[in-house]
């Protein structure tokens, strides 16, 4: 079991969970307003394609994840524009913005770069910089736990953004606009999405690929619901996901002497998703949404 | 004057999708008039183009039926994909067990040609497997709704990863042949091999891998319009689906239709399994789908949720997904990718239309 466990996969989960906390408190401003955000996986991508790009033609890596941030909000206030404007539904939008994603950055980059749905290898020395194996984004994405829970439970914005989530016919009577709350937390949680998706382009690689996220962004909302749009449980789903990932590189080539696989790898990848379904279930303490979760707000109505 | 208002925000979307597309190969300096025409100029103008775009068209239909269905009763299916997983590797479990032919179960040789079928029993039986674990992976979701109040879209997008995880542990482990560096089953039997179009017609190529399965689906397409407008059952399905609360006033169970509704949304969905491994591939090949069942979300929004606007709609896909192989080899800079992008501005703009079209 000591090839298993060891040093490399402390840092290798540490590696695994940066994208998914970005992503997970990023949805969490989102759907703590009272906006479903299906579309974590889309403004991943966007983070990660537009940060890639910037950082391949300019050579600065914070210059690239500063740009995808901006393309995360842009994708974002196009999404929000979509549910909160137009009350389109939800889900549906946050899966049109993943199509998109998943079409939009290979066709760009096919047409830059001539490649398959590829972007340009970006020279070593301009990634983002690590320190002792941690990555800088890494250490960005755990300061903002901290964070995160200060403005959501000790700052006025916090306190209307929670206002909002579970009944916004009151916080409006109390002269908060509901609207303009729930586009600023759909827009935040696309540039922090987006810095996701930038860490998995210009940090744990070094090129964008077409799909790179592969499910990030749902296993970042499964980690949203199992810690009830809490940010340190959040933190804490995250890493859980982050070491489930990681365990998946030394089971691929431990086996036993048998010469069997000791643990087939699929059923590690399966744990987030069956976990995640059980507690929605209400098996391990009941996970409850923000009541106004997913509804459009018309004050006519 | 009511189809008019049916159709007014399929069509503007579809007009959209072509304007923002249209901008966007511009912006990446090529001919957007050339491009359209390389989309859409390249799905009938013979038998063979025919029949490969009726060919993409048939699980367009299936996954797309099986999400309106869903969507009739006040549901989102986005499972379509896992639940078409699961049913096609099953489909072809049955097709290799049953067909004759010997079995590598784990590295050792088995030999079930005691359990050949005939094709009369096999092929029948192939497609109710695929019905029914496409309608189990379906009820799944539809049963944690009913008993728990657990959100069907949550459940099914993890379920998707769960039903890929696991039907790719069985290929890899059980069901590959040994030494194929290829993730998939060893082939079906010949006895469930359907019938393919192009021995019906003269001058369809033998290899247009269209089969029946194409007029199975247009089958679903009147039986599922009979189901949901003509019997009792369609009709407490769709009350549950316009008001759960007004519906079980009225003595209808929401949670039983929830349920009948994910079960028979998953057995459409696991229709798929019918084209793909009977008539096509005849084996189960992982990631086969090319994403079908997210496709038939974008079909369903499309088409209304009305089997009538499924088929346009999975024949509007159909021509794109093809014609994006020509934009691919023909134009300079623009890729295939422009199908799915087209795909996404209409999901956006029917999404975002929905309110104005029910007025």
């Amino acid at each position: 079991m000591g090839e298993i466990f060891s040093i490399a996969l402390f840092f290798s989960t540490i590696r695994f969970a940066t994208p998914l906390i970005f992503a997970a408190l990023g949805g969490m401003f989102s759907e703590r307003s009272g906006v479903i955000n299906i579309a974590l996986e889309g403004l991943m991508l966007a983070g990660a394609f537009t940060a890639a790009v910037v950082t391949y033609e300019t050579s600065n890596p914070f210059f690239g994840l500063f740009c995808g941030m901006m393309a995360g909000a842009f994708l974002a206030f196009i999404y929000a524009v979509s549910v909160i404007k137009f009350e389109a539904d939800q889900v549906v939008a946050g899966f049109g913005i993943n199509i998109l994603m998943l079409g939009l950055p290979a066709l760009l980059s096919s047409a830059i770069y001539d490649s398959a749905g590829s972007t340009e290898q970006i020279a070593k020395e301009n990634v983002l910089p690590s320190f002792f194996d941690i990555n800088i984004a890494s250490l960005l994405a755990f300061a903002l736990v901290p964070l995160c829970w200060y403005v959501l439970y000790k700052t006025p914005f916090g306190l209307r953004l929670r206002a909002v989530g579970e009944n916004p016919a009151a916080a409006d009577a109390a002269g908060v606009s509901v609207v303009k709350l729930r586009y600023f937390a759909v827009v935040l949680s696309g540039v922090l999405a987006a810095a996701g998706g930038a860490y998995l382009s210009i940090g744990q690689s070094s090129l964008f690929t077409r799909g790179m996220t592969a499910g990030r962004g749902f296993i970042a909302l499964a980690a949203l619901i199992l810690a009830k749009w809490k940010p340190v449980p959040v933190m804490l789903a995250c890493l859980f996901f982050g070491f489930t990932e990681a365990l998946t590189i030394p089971l691929a080539s431990y086996k036993l002497a048998s010469g069997e696989v000791a643990l087939p790898v699929q059923f590690v990848q399966m744990l987030p998703y069956v976990l995640t379904i059980i507690v929605l279930a209400g098996f391990i303490g009941l996970s409850r949404a923000p009541k106004s979760l997913g509804i459009p707000y018309n004050k006519e109505k | 004057m009511k189809i008019l208002r049916e159709i007014f925000s399929p069509l503007i979307a579809v007009a959209a999708a072509f304007i923002v597309g249209g901008i966007i190969v511009l912006l990446i300096k090529d001919n957007p008039f050339q491009t359209y025409y390389e989309l859409v100029g390249n799905s009938f103008g013979s038998l063979k183009d025919l029949g490969y775009t009726l060919f993409y068209m048939t699980p367009l239909i299936f996954t797309g039926l099986a999400v309106a269905v869903a969507f009739r009763c006040g549901l989102l299916n986005i499972g379509a994909e896992g639940q078409l997983y699961v049913a096609a590797f099953a489909t072809a479990w049955v097709g290799i067990k049953f067909g004759g032919t010997v079995v590598n179960v784990f590295g050792k040789q088995e030999d079930w040609s005691w359990m050949s079928l005939p094709a009369f029993l096999l092929i029948p039986l192939c497609m109710l497997t695929a019905i029914a674990v496409g309608g189990f992976w379906g009820a799944i979701p539809g049963f944690l709704k009913a008993k728990f109040g657990s959100h069907e879209v949550i459940n099914t997008i993890m379920l998707n990863f769960i039903a890929i995880a696991l039907v790719s542990y069985f290929t890899q482990y059980y069901y590959k042949v040994p030494g194929d560096p290829l993730l998939q089953t060893a082939p079906i039997g010949e006895a469930a091999h359907i019938p393919r179009i192009s021995q019906f017609i003269p001058g369809m190529p033998e290899f247009v891998p269209l089969s029946v399965a194409f007029l199975i689906a247009i089958l679903m397409c009147v039986l599922v319009y009979i189901f949901l407008w003509k019997t009792k059952w369609g009709y407490e399905l769709r009350a549950v689906g316009e008001n759960p609360s007004a519906a079980e006033y009225g003595g209808i169970s929401p949670k039983k239709q929830i349920i009948i509704a994910m079960t028979i949304s998953g057995g459409l969905a696991g229709m798929v399994a019918i084209g793909e491994v009977l008539g096509s591939r005849y084996l189960y090949y992982h990631d086969f789908s090319g994403d079908v069942g997210f496709w038939g979300i974008a079909v369903a929004l499309l088409g209304r949720n009305h089997p009538l606007g499924v088929f346009f709609a999975a024949l509007f896909f159909a021509v794109l997904q093809r014609g994006g192989i020509f934009v691919d080899i023909e134009t300079k800079y623009v890729s295939k990718d422009l199908v799915e992008v087209l795909q996404a501005i209409v999901i956006l703009f029917v999404a975002s239309l929905q309110r104005y079209s029910k007025k």
